[in-house]
């Protein structure tokens, strides 16, 4: 038994991840699509090929040259360059609106599984409760009562994700609490919060990063839709889903405007995705062990 | 089960009424003074004041509240102040765009999903399989509103089947509105069907691995007879789950999509709203909306019962 | 003869490579003959019941014979054995909490082979269930008809298998491990209840258990089996008054024994070893007390140790004492 309540957290991961994760091709894929992406971005931070916001009117709308790869939008702007900075913005999104959702939705969710009972009712009412209001509805309201951006649009994605790791993550918790080696430490007399963070906390962050991988890409897409909107991102601060907005007015004329950022969003989302999947796989000791 | 509803039905309202008060409390509390909201900073006083009494904004909060949510109960949402019109006309006229739009998609997301899913897992490991994994993987990754300027491409552009957006409106008859409707639907639907065939599909591999479809095959049963009487319904069980969730998303993706055809429904009317700062509608709006899921999320509650016995009976 | 068996050997793909869970397994069984396979779990019996119902997982291979009356049942196509399972081979598996659909009443589930096999509508289906589960000894059956699983305790259950298992009178009745998720309690009124409706239809019974008590009181035939193969067999009688081969010996001291002063309770050491990992020669070599060499190496000759009562083992001489 005590042998139990030292190890687990250690025991979570068979040695040789890397070498199993170097064998699993969906998460190498998906390593190598938001390597890219977060590349991109910190390259952009210190060079890009042109600026992002520079409007040139006597080059707009031109094909890909050797000087413009993807070519330029209606205000002679540089698509890739807009790309590149607009990689920077989906991650600061998504980091922050998961940040928020992990922070909040931890807490929640490991208190409402410390304590059970009336308190762990009401949590899940309340998360329950904000399903009723899907991430878009959230960043009307907060947009209506205040005023579009991206700040506004990030606290809605946010606020969604709160309900949704309150969740996962009570539902893991209370697989732990039924653990030996927590009964252990509950039998030794420590406390519920010594034990939510000396034992519950470390035994279920692998599950906590998973999530974190599919919600940043769930992020990405919402951001891109209410940025698509005019309710995220606002001019002149490149964003994928604006561009797109933009883009969509040049359908006719220019239907290449319209391409490179849906691919940059699927490639992104792609990316995050198999990544999460890929960490599952690789995370689950339930998985690994069978393996 | 005479429990079971009646428990599910006070959670029902309980929902509706913090709905309410959400709605009410970000829109007509947070932001001050919804007068100088709707107004903007720079109206002149004496404007802002014939604002305040119009909306009633001189009493106090929770008799507002009370107004509101009683004026509601009987179809009356307050006017808009842009278009000076009651916003339950604008709303039942805007819903004859949405709500269509929403069931078609559901519609072509439960059709091809099962299908999908249940294909998928009939031909487990092999080629067919991976094929609807991998279309599954990259559904999930194509943001809808996208998709939808891809099918714009695509079928007005190019092939110039559809019209690029737009609604011929329900006078002009049956088919030209269902044919403005459907390629925002596919769009709308793309992504759901992709998550709900995923999750079809890994809910009878699951469920066929239980000890009662091995019961099934010893009475007798082919491998699709067993599938189609003993598994498929146990396995929709935490498919309906998912499907009234998605449906809670399909009602707030078609804020985006109608956006992408020009379609006038609820979507485009709260986007208005809101640049128009007519708080009144986007209240209206929001609250619909959520009323809306939450109702689907209740409806879904008691067809879960129907389906699995043994819930109304742990309830 | 009902059911023949010549040399099965039923071959897993695992992971860890290809093992024999079943390795030349031959037995004869009649009609009103009942037929014991005893083993701990991992020994080969369930893979030995699957095989004769037709229903081994998709990694399965198999070599050898299965005739049900002269028919070789390994030839025929998923079509002709639908008609045979259910129909002349019924079999009751161990968990009667998970054997049952949770989204059908009890009525439905014990119809269906009924409407399958004999093509009974609906109300002939009702009246035939009715008769079934009096039969089986369901309180209330009338009541029980539009009951769903849920509703059920795990004996009656038990009895609501049973009775699907015997809608359309089989000739075989396969029962795995019958009574092992039962109490205590139930499991003797379980057993009798088998017995009773195996001898009153004439049917032939096998009955797999790694409970060698519930075999020694319920069969006329015991197969004693270990690593896929059959290590000891004979009548019931002669083979419990002098168990040959080792493995047989560690399963019977294993039994906890009712007396004055109960001793240790002795065990068989070790586990039983994944099937790739089993040795060419004797598959207990090792785990044996009486282990040598050739164990290891050379697959060991079977010898009758009296009429009708056989035993495959290098150690003979050393082990029946």
């Amino acid at each position: 038994m005590t042998d139990a309540a030292a190890s687990p957290a250690t025991d979570r991961q068979p040695p040789g991840f890397l070498a199993r994760a170097w064998r699993h091709r969906s998460f190498m894929i998906g390593a190598a699509l938001t390597g890219a992406m977060i590349a991109m971005a910190l390259v952009s931070l210190v060079w890009t090929p042109h600026s992002a916001t520079e409007i040139v009117i006597k080059r707009m709308l031109q094909a890909p040259t050797a000087a413009h790869w993807f070519g330029t939008d209606q205000f002679g702007r540089d698509i890739l360059s807009m790309i590149m900075v607009g990689a920077q913005n989906s991650i600061v999104v998504g980091i922050i609106a998961v940040g928020i959702g992990i922070v909040g939705g931890s807490a929640l969710g490991l208190t409402a599984s410390a304590y059970r009972g009336w308190v762990e009712e009401l949590i899940m009412r309340l998360t329950d409760f904000t399903y009723a209001f899907p991430a878009i509805l959230v960043a009307i309201l907060i947009t209506a009562a205040w005023s579009p951006g991206i700040v506004n649009a990030i606290l809605a994605i946010g606020i969604a994700n709160v309900a949704i790791f309150a969740r996962v993550v009570r539902g893991a918790a209370n697989a732990m609490w039924a653990r030996e080696f927590v009964l252990a430490a509950r039998a030794a007399g420590r406390g519920r919060l010594a034990i939510t963070v000396s034992h519950i906390l470390p035994n279920i962050t692998s599950i906590i990063v998973v999530q974190a991988t599919i919600q940043f890409a769930i992020a990405i897409l919402a951001e891109a839709a209410l940025s698509y909107l005019g309710l995220g991102t606002q001019p002149p601060d490149p964003s994928w889903g604006r561009m797109l907005a933009e883009a969509q007015n040049f359908i006719l004329l220019v239907p290449r405007l319209a391409v490179y950022p849906g691919l940059a969003i699927v490639f992104a989302v792609l990316g995050l995705n198999l990544l999460g999947d890929g960490l599952r796989d690789l995370l689950d000791p339930r998985l690994a062990r069978q393996r | 089960m005479g429990i079971f509803l009646l428990k599910r039905g006070m959670t029902f309202l309980a929902t509706l009424w913090a709905t309410s008060v959400v709605v009410f409390v970000v829109l007509e509390v947070l932001p001050g003074d919804p007068a100088l909201v709707i107004l903007g900073v720079d109206a002149p006083d004496s404007a802002i004041h014939a604002l305040r009494e119009q909306l009633g904004l001189n009493r106090p909060t929770w008799e507002r509240y009370v107004d509101w949510v009683t004026g509601v109960m009987v179809g009356d949402f307050g006017t808009s102040y842009t278009y000076s019109v009651p916003v339950s006309e604008l709303i039942l006229e805007r819903l004859q765009v949405t709500v269509p739009l929403a069931l078609m998609s559901m519609s072509i997301t439960v059709i091809v999903a099962l299908a999908l899913g249940i294909y998928a897992a009939s031909r487990h490991g092999k080629a067919g399989d991976w094929g609807v994994m991998i279309f599954s993987q990259l559904g999930i990754a194509v943001p809808g509103f996208w998709f939808g300027i891809l099918l714009i491409l695509l079928f007005a552009v190019v092939l110039k089947w559809f019209k690029a957006g737009g609604f011929a409106g329900w006078d002009a008859g049956m088919l030209p509105a269902l044919q403005s409707l459907l390629l925002p639907a596919i769009a709308l639907a793309a992504f759901q069907v992709a998550v709900l065939a995923r999750i079809t599909r890994s809910s009878v591999l699951e469920v066929a691995r239980e000890d009662f479809v091995r019961t099934a095959r010893a009475k007798g049963l082919s491998r699709r007879a067993t599938l189609w009487r003993h598994v498929l319904r146990n396995a929709l069980i935490p498919v309906i789950t998912v499907m009234g969730l998605q449906f809670a998303n399909l009602l707030a993706g078609t804020i985006v999509i109608e956006s992408v055809f020009s379609l006038p429904g609820i979507g485009r009317l709260i986007i208005g709203a809101i640049s128009n700062r007519d708080l009144v509608v986007v209240s209206g709006v929001t609250l619909l909306l959520a009323a809306m899921v939450v109702l689907v999320n209740f409806v879904v509650d008691l067809l879960y019962a129907v389906i699995d016995p043994r819930v109304a009976v742990h309830d | 003869m009902l059911l023949q068996v010549d040399d099965l050997t039923v071959t897993l793909d695992t992971a860890a490579g290809p093992g024999r869970a079943v390795r030349d397994l031959s037995l004869k069984l009649d009609r009103g003959q009942t037929m014991g396979i005893v083993g701990e779990s991992g020994c080969g019996k369930s893979m030995t019941a699957l095989a004769l119902i037709g229903l081994l997982p998709d990694n399965a291979r198999t070599t050898g014979r299965i005739l049900l009356d002269g028919d070789d049942l390994l030839a025929k196509d998923e079509d002709a054995l639908c008609h045979i399972r259910g129909e002349r081979i019924a079999m009751i598996f161990q968990e009667p909490m998970t054997s049952l659909n949770p989204v059908h009443t009890i009525g439905r589930q014990v119809a269906e082979p009924l409407r399958l096999h004999r093509g009974l509508d609906a109300s002939a289906a009702r009246a035939e269930v009715l008769r079934l589960l009096d039969r089986v000894g369901l309180p209330n059956p009338k009541a029980r008809l539009d009951s769903y699983p849920h509703e059920l305790s795990g004996g009656q259950r038990q009895r609501v298998m049973i009775a699907i298992a015997l809608s359309c009178g089989p000739d075989l009745l396969i029962a795995d491990e019958p009574t092992t998720a039962l109490d205590v309690t139930i499991q003797g009124q379980i057993l009798e209840l088998i017995a009773e409706l195996v001898a009153e239809d004439n049917m032939a019974l096998i009955l797999i258990s790694h409970d060698l008590g519930v075999i020694a009181e319920s069969v006329d035939q015991v197969l004693v089996m270990y690593g896929g193969m059959a290590v000891e067999r004979g009548p019931a009688d002669s083979l419990f008054r002098r168990l040959a081969h080792p493995y047989s010996q560690g399963l019977f001291a294993a039994l906890p024994k009712l007396g004055p002063k109960p001793a240790r309770l002795a065990t068989i050491p070790g586990t039983v070893p994944e099937l790739a990992d089993l040795p060419a020669g004797c598959p207990f070599a090792g785990r044996c007390r009486l282990t040598v060499d050739k164990c290891w190496t050379e697959p060991p000759p079977t010898e009758m140790v009296s009429r009708g009562h056989s035993a495959t083992c290098h150690r003979l001489q050393e082990s029946v004492l």
